[in-house]
């Protein structure tokens, strides 16, 4: 019987054949945590259950939200998530080294064919690994932590694929909003999105995991990537084993697009679904550039941008958290950073600040292009803030140009 | 029960917005649908519904969002479709989420009945009944539990 990928890992994880839309009980291989809806959340849960969590080595937890603690309330969160993992014996803890979503596949803990759940919304990010992660609540969590098992409507999959290659310019970021769009943010419909093609296999690992993670904005419960030589090089795998859809596979929805007539594209205030090309918006004028966040400063991110900037100044105020402290790290030693740094850019710490609401908030006369995942109303500060969403290619092009601009130029 | 409307797409930041997330419950739900509504949280009652278009609770997993909503006295929630990482939050939370069709039919004001288990909304105020899909049944007895918490706590007592 053919499969997709997403009924081959929940099969797996339920222990037998599942056909899609049927509620199943998955045993979890490995539930992620961050100090936001973790701890803080579970702890007092736990300890009204009399509860011990169900197996301690299959939990990961991950501070990056609180964080710098500067004030008494992120202090008692970050306090809460450090005790937490002393007492309850978990060992995968890491503390400060950058947005669980890239920490926790840098570390290891993921291999294709797992089933993962995260306490936070862009888990799907786990999928790019060919693996069945998504996001759940703090009360979903605790009943994962407690049983080690989770319900499920097993999902169906919808397939987007990319044939060609994407030009010169083109990101994960841009496929990502142009699919947003043109689905709408419902259009995931709560199932599994897998994207495949020639044009999917040939991104790097941290192209495809942004991909995934904004699977989160379609809408999907999961967004999947099948395994290839490219996973095992990144995951350092000795063995791996092969992970995909057959090829025969019955899919809900099989969408095709030609990825060389893709655009660099633009999401205008307040929605990653209200994007245009970059070229449409060439008169908006912006006084704030921000990258940021799992979905656009991974070391990748970091590149792309630094590829823009080469020797060029922003215009306007730049902001740069790296994703995590490894990439900021490997981003110093090959001298991105510092391209980054000569722009003008301010850098903050490897946290999901900004993008969040955390930390310093956009003013109410803030216009800003950002390389994060979200711009609703007020989420990043004042619901007067305008927040456009682009690629760190566009980011950078318009940082330099001070008003938001096509990046193709300026890499020619 | 009284109705609240809200649009499409109405997101977890606007229900639970960031800025406030490192407080306590009471504290994030006096600023739930502010940037929407800034009367909402103030003015609604004990038992009332809230009533959404398509998407209801996109965003982000926080389950501040629901939780704002069950703190501000919320009873049931009513949209044409949720979100459904969202969904998940809220019925583990105990607080009841129905999926409605013509959810669109209510308007701001109207007086509901509401029978999450038949699957029926009685609109007082219009004289109409609509259908929806009762509360799918693996997941009812945890609902009448309170949520997933009192729940595993029987379940643990056994």
């Amino acid at each position: 019987m053919s499969q997709t990928l997403a009924e081959k890992l929940v099969s797996r994880a339920a222990g037998k054949a599942v056909r899609p839309g049927e509620i199943v009980t998955c045993k979890v291989d490995l539930a992620m945590m961050h100090d936001s809806a973790g701890p803080r959340r579970v702890k007092p849960m736990l300890d009204r259950l009399g509860a011990k969590v169900w197996d301690p080595d299959k939990v990961v937890l991950i501070t990056d939200h609180y964080l710098p603690a500067t004030d008494e309330e992120s202090k008692r969160i970050i306090h809460i998530a450090r005790h937490w993992a002393a007492e309850t014996g978990v060992q995968h803890f890491h503390d400060m080294q950058g947005i669980c979503h890239v920490v926790l596949p840098e570390r290891g803990h993921l291999r294709p064919g797992m089933f993962v759940v995260g306490g936070d919304s862009h888990s799907p990010t786990g999928g790019a690994f060919a693996t069945y992660m998504f996001g759940v609540g703090a009360t979903e969590m605790l009943g994962v932590l407690v049983t080690g098992e989770i319900w499920l409507k097993a999902p169906h999959t919808i397939a987007m694929e990319f044939s060609g290659r994407l030009g010169a310019g083109v990101s994960a970021k841009d496929v990502m909003l142009f699919l947003i769009t043109k689905f709408g943010m419902d259009g995931g419909q709560y199932q599994a999105v897998e994207y495949c093609g020639d044009a999917i296999r040939a991104l790097s690992m941290q192209e495809r995991m942004t991909l995934c993670n904004m699977a989160a904005e379609l809408g999907a419960q999961a967004g999947l990537i099948g395994s290839d030589e490219i996973t095992k090089t990144f995951l350092h795998l000795k063995d791996m084993e092969r992970w995909d859809s057959d090829p025969d596979a019955r899919f809900l929805a099989h969408h095709r697009f030609k990825a060389a007539e893709l655009e660099p594209q633009v999401a205008a205030p307040h929605s990653p679904a209200n994007s245009k090309p970059a070229r449409e918006f060439q008169k908006v004028e912006i006084n704030f550039a921000y990258i940021g966040a799992c979905t656009g400063a991974k070391l990748e991110d970091l590149r792309m941008a630094a590829k823009v900037f080469k020797g060029k100044k922003s215009r306007v105020k730049l902001v740069v958290a790296p994703a995590s402290l490894r990439d900021q790290q490997t981003a110093e030693r090959e001298g991105t950073l510092q391209v980054l740094l000569d722009a003008g850019a301010e850098l903050l710490g490897n946290s999901c600040g900004m993008c969040a609401g955390y930390g310093a908030l956009l003013g109410p006369d803030v216009v800003a292009i950002s390389t994060t995942a979200r711009n609703f109303k007020g989420r990043m500060g004042s619901p007067a803030a305008q927040v456009y969403l682009a690629s760190p290619y566009t980011v950078a092009a318009s940082a330099i140009a001070g008003r938001i601009q096509d990046p193709r130029e300026a890499l020619a | 029960m009284k109705a609240w409307v809200f649009g499409d797409n109405i997101d977890t930041d606007a229900m639970a917005p960031g800025r406030y997330m490192k407080s306590r419950i009471g504290e994030i739900a006096k600023h739930c649908m502010e940037s929407i509504s800034p009367t909402f949280a103030s003015a609604v009652k004990k038992g009332d519904a809230v009533i959404g278009g398509r998407n209801f609770g996109m965003g982000s997993s926080r389950e501040q969002a629901p939780e704002a909503l069950r703190h501000l006295g919320v009873a049931v929630l009513v949209a044409q479709s949720f979100a459904g990482l969202f969904y998940r939050n809220a019925l583990n939370l105990g607080l009841p989420a129905v999926v409605c069709p013509d959810a669109k039919r209510i308007a701001a004001g109207d007086v509901l009945d509401i029978d999450f288990e038949k699957g029926k909304i009685k609109n007082k105020t219009k004289g109409e009944v609509l259908d929806c899909e009762p509360i799918p049944g693996h997941l009812l007895q945890m609902v009448h539990d309170g949520g997933l918490l009192p729940h595993l706590e029987k379940r643990l007592k056994k």
